[in-house]
């Protein structure tokens, strides 16, 4: 876990009475609506259908006991005692009252968390690999890179009036977590022969309204240059995209208008111009830098795997439900003896990534107990207990199961992806939570889920695709016509490895038809699918969407008009 | 008179703005601003004309092609059609950083308070707000925050050097 210094702590806390100038400017009437929008987005704080909402930034999805414990104080004083987790790995509080969340951030900023460019068209909070540290595929933890950029992008004078927003992502193992691609910058560490670290870099992925994956824009830059790097691909979006419409506005647009070849050229230009110049000097990392900032992430103090426990394998036996979890919600460890726990917030009738303050309470408690006092979030929305003990296992169960937060779907049908959709959100054209309940119901049985087995349902009620629809196995976009609900559908969509975005299958469905509609794919995956082992992915790849239409619409002739 | 915010004073503004419509003869003496488009023009007819002749970049110039041409000048101004348009501010920070200009240099435009720090950050030493703009507020807004991790244009130093065993702390 990244501990502040002085400057951290001087920096958010400054921070905190700056904002607290400008929101006691506002209610003077001193800055109009239009100003302090720029300014409050800046500080976390979006304007809602009901209320402000305000997300707060938890960097690579990193969380520590003690801030679980103040979310928990902090969800109860100032909002309705629940947050909510978001595809970004960060947490969204849904009821703040404008005038008290500069209390609210200073009270964040006592434990290391703040909502600095959270929102607005800034640098966004930089995600990496849930399973950094720990997963048995990784060469390179991307967190100490992470957070050196972190720390060059927060609150960067040059870069805090960028076009549009901006998001990097990271991962340093073989399998993608951080749904890399879909992000404006993707940062793949790589590891070469004669052990040089060093970057991939993919540019102009985004969602929203015109979903692109990040392309490849340099195979390889030095380990030394992450900085360099970042700064010439954030200058050339600061100087070149578009701030006529905001639709156009990011950095994937410039990439598409431009081709890869020009944009490569002029990223490459600035890129030696700063290596060349006194900025190279100033950015340019030493082994010391990042060794200083690895030793923020150590492995912490394993225990040896000798040590007598519980036996997991006799407790599974007797216990059904925890042999279902340990099934579907644990993962291999690289140590031996120890375990990688899913937690899942997707539990019946939940509003996906909702997260109750007993439940902040006893994932404190859990987390202190049993993970070295560290929690991370997940892109789809769960969390992680790290580092758990095997011989742990079944204390971690019941009492994450004591708080629902031990369903054992994880990967699963239920384990719904989801935006908050009309109920909470301004921008939203339809409600998502709604269909995800729906969804859901139909498949509550165990037994159905692990029969239809790995799949990802995402669902965002509008265009900007905060709930990934585009890169969902099934995604789902709700969509406004004429005051009525509509959902669009598309197939085939993945933000891992295999990133993909998935094809439009035909016309919305109605409210009333999106459940079963959903239903009716799964049944037509579960007739096509060549065997067991195959997953409704593998199987759409293999056939193609054509059999997938006509189970929604009929007839070949009616699937193909829809 | 115009006051203005100069190296973190606040000042009378000793610099007129020469329009390019302008179709009368331009006064002669002063101090004056022009585009970047009619200096290059009349770069001879205005240095004749005027004690000190300025130049005004748009935002979506580079910076570093047209440096050649200005590197000289007194004072150049840089543009911010809103206050959310940051492109002047890569200007900005180009022009001291990599290109060493040691001048005078201005931000113009939609200048609001909460923009002022900023600038300041990136090497902005002559700041115009809005004519709505408290001035006094304006200065007080440079120093909002103290503390820094990254290098810019001004005096601060990335926090991974000032990290560095023995460095300095800054």
């Amino acid at each position: 876990m990244y501990r502040y210094d002085d400057t951290d702590r001087a920096l958010v806390t400054q921070r905190v009475e700056q904002f607290r100038d400008q929101t006691r400017r506002y209610l003077a009437g001193e800055l109009t609506e239009d100003e302090f929008r720029q300014l409050r987005l800046r500080n976390g704080l979006y304007q809602q259908r009901h209320a402000p909402m305000l997300r707060i930034s938890v960097p690579y999805g990193l969380l520590e006991s003690a801030q679980l414990r103040k979310l928990a104080a902090v969800v109860r004083k100032y909002d309705k005692g629940y947050g909510h987790f978001t595809t970004r790995q960060n947490i969204q509080l849904n009821w703040p009252k404008l005038e008290q969340v500069p209390d609210l951030l200073g009270e964040l900023a006592e434990v290391q968390l703040h909502a600095i460019q959270a929102c607005g068209n800034d640098t966004r909070n930089i995600t990496a690999d849930y399973l950094a540290g720990v997963a048995d595929d990784e060469h390179t933890d991307p967190r100490p890179y992470a957070e050196l950029l972190r720390q060059f992008v927060t609150l960067n004078p040059e870069f805090y009036w960028l076009p549009r927003k901006f998001k990097f992502a990271f991962i340093g193992a073989t399998v993608d977590r951080a749904a890399t691609r879909t992000n404006d910058v993707a940062i793949h560490l790589v590891r070469r022969e004669n052990g040089a670290i060093g970057y991939r870099v993919f540019v102009g992925g985004g969602l929203g309204r015109l979903p692109l994956l990040g392309r490849e824009m340099n195979p390889f830059v030095p380990e030394s240059d992450l900085l360099c790097y970042a700064c010439a691909v954030l200058r050339t979006f600061n100087r070149f995209g578009r701030r006529d419409n905001i639709h156009k506005a990011r950095i994937k647009i410039v990439l598409r208008d431009w081709g890869e070849e020009r944009f490569r050229a002029a990223l490459e230009q600035e890129y030696a111009r700063i290596k060349a110049s006194i900025e190279g000097e100033e950015l340019r990392l030493l082994p010391e830098d990042i060794e200083r900032m690895r030793a923020h992430f150590k492995p912490p103090a394993y225990r040896s795997a000798a040590e007598a426990g519980a036996d997991v394998a006799a407790l599974a036996q007797q216990h059904a439900a925890f042999a279902a979890w340990l099934k579907r919600n644990v993962r291999r460890h690289k140590m031996p003896g120890y375990r990688i726990v899913l937690v899942s917030l997707k539990a019946p009738d939940h509003v996906p990534g909702d997260c109750s303050a007993e439940q902040f309470e006893v994932l404190a408690e859990v987390s202190a107990a049993h993970s070295f006092g560290e929690l991370r979030s997940t892109y789809d929305q769960n969390l992680v207990l790290a580092d758990v003990a095997e011989r742990d296992l079944y204390d971690v169960w019941r009492k994450l199961d004591a708080a629902k937060l031990a369903t054992p779907n994880i990967g699963l049908v239920t384990d719904i992806v989801c935006c908050p959709g009309l109920d909470f959100c301004g921008l939203a054209n339809a409600s998502s939570i709604g269909v995800a309940h729906e969804i859901y119901r139909r498949f509550d049985t165990l037994d159905a889920q692990y029969e239809i087995g790995p799949i990802r349902i995402t669902i965002s009620g509008c265009m900007n695709g905060c709930g990934h629809h585009s890169v969902g196995h099934i995604g789902i976009l709700g969509v406004d016509k004429h005051g009525e609900e509509w959902y669009q559908v598309t197939l085939g969509g993945s933000p891992g490895n295999d990133a993909a975005v998935g094809e439009r299958i035909g016309r919305a469905l109605a409210r009333g038809e999106i459940a079963e509609g959903v239903e009716r794919l799964i049944r037509t995956y579960l007739e096509l699918r060549s065997d067991e082992e195959e997953t409704f992915i593998e199987c759409y790849r293999r056939v193609g969407i054509a059999p997938f239409k006509v189970c929604l619409y009929g007839s070949e002739s009616e699937a193909a008009a829809a | 008179m115009t006051m203005i915010l100069r190296a973190g004073d606040v000042v009378v503004d000793d610099w007129m703005v020469l329009e390019d419509g302008r179709t009368d003869p331009p006064p002669a003496g002063g101090r004056v601003i022009v585009t970047l488009a009619r200096w290059r023009a009349e770069r001879e007819t205005l240095l004749a004309a005027h004690d000190a002749v300025a130049v005004l970049v748009p935002n979506t110039a580079d910076i570093e092609e047209v440096y050649a041409q200005i590197a000289d000048r007194p004072l150049i101004v840089l543009q911010f059609p809103a206050f959310t348009d940051g492109r002047a501010l890569s200007q900005a920070v180009v022009l001291r950083k990599r290109l060493g200009f040691k001048g005078e240099l201005r931000a113009i435009g939609d200048v609001i308070r909460d923009l002022v720090f900023w600038l300041g950050r990136c090497g902005f030493d002559s700041i115009v707000p809005r004519h709505d703009q408290n001035l006094h507020a304006c200065r007080e807004a440079l120093r909002e925050i103290t503390v820094a991790y990254q290098a810019a244009a001004d005096a601060h130093a990335p926090v991974w050097i000032r990290r560095r065993a023995g460095a300095a702390v800054n």
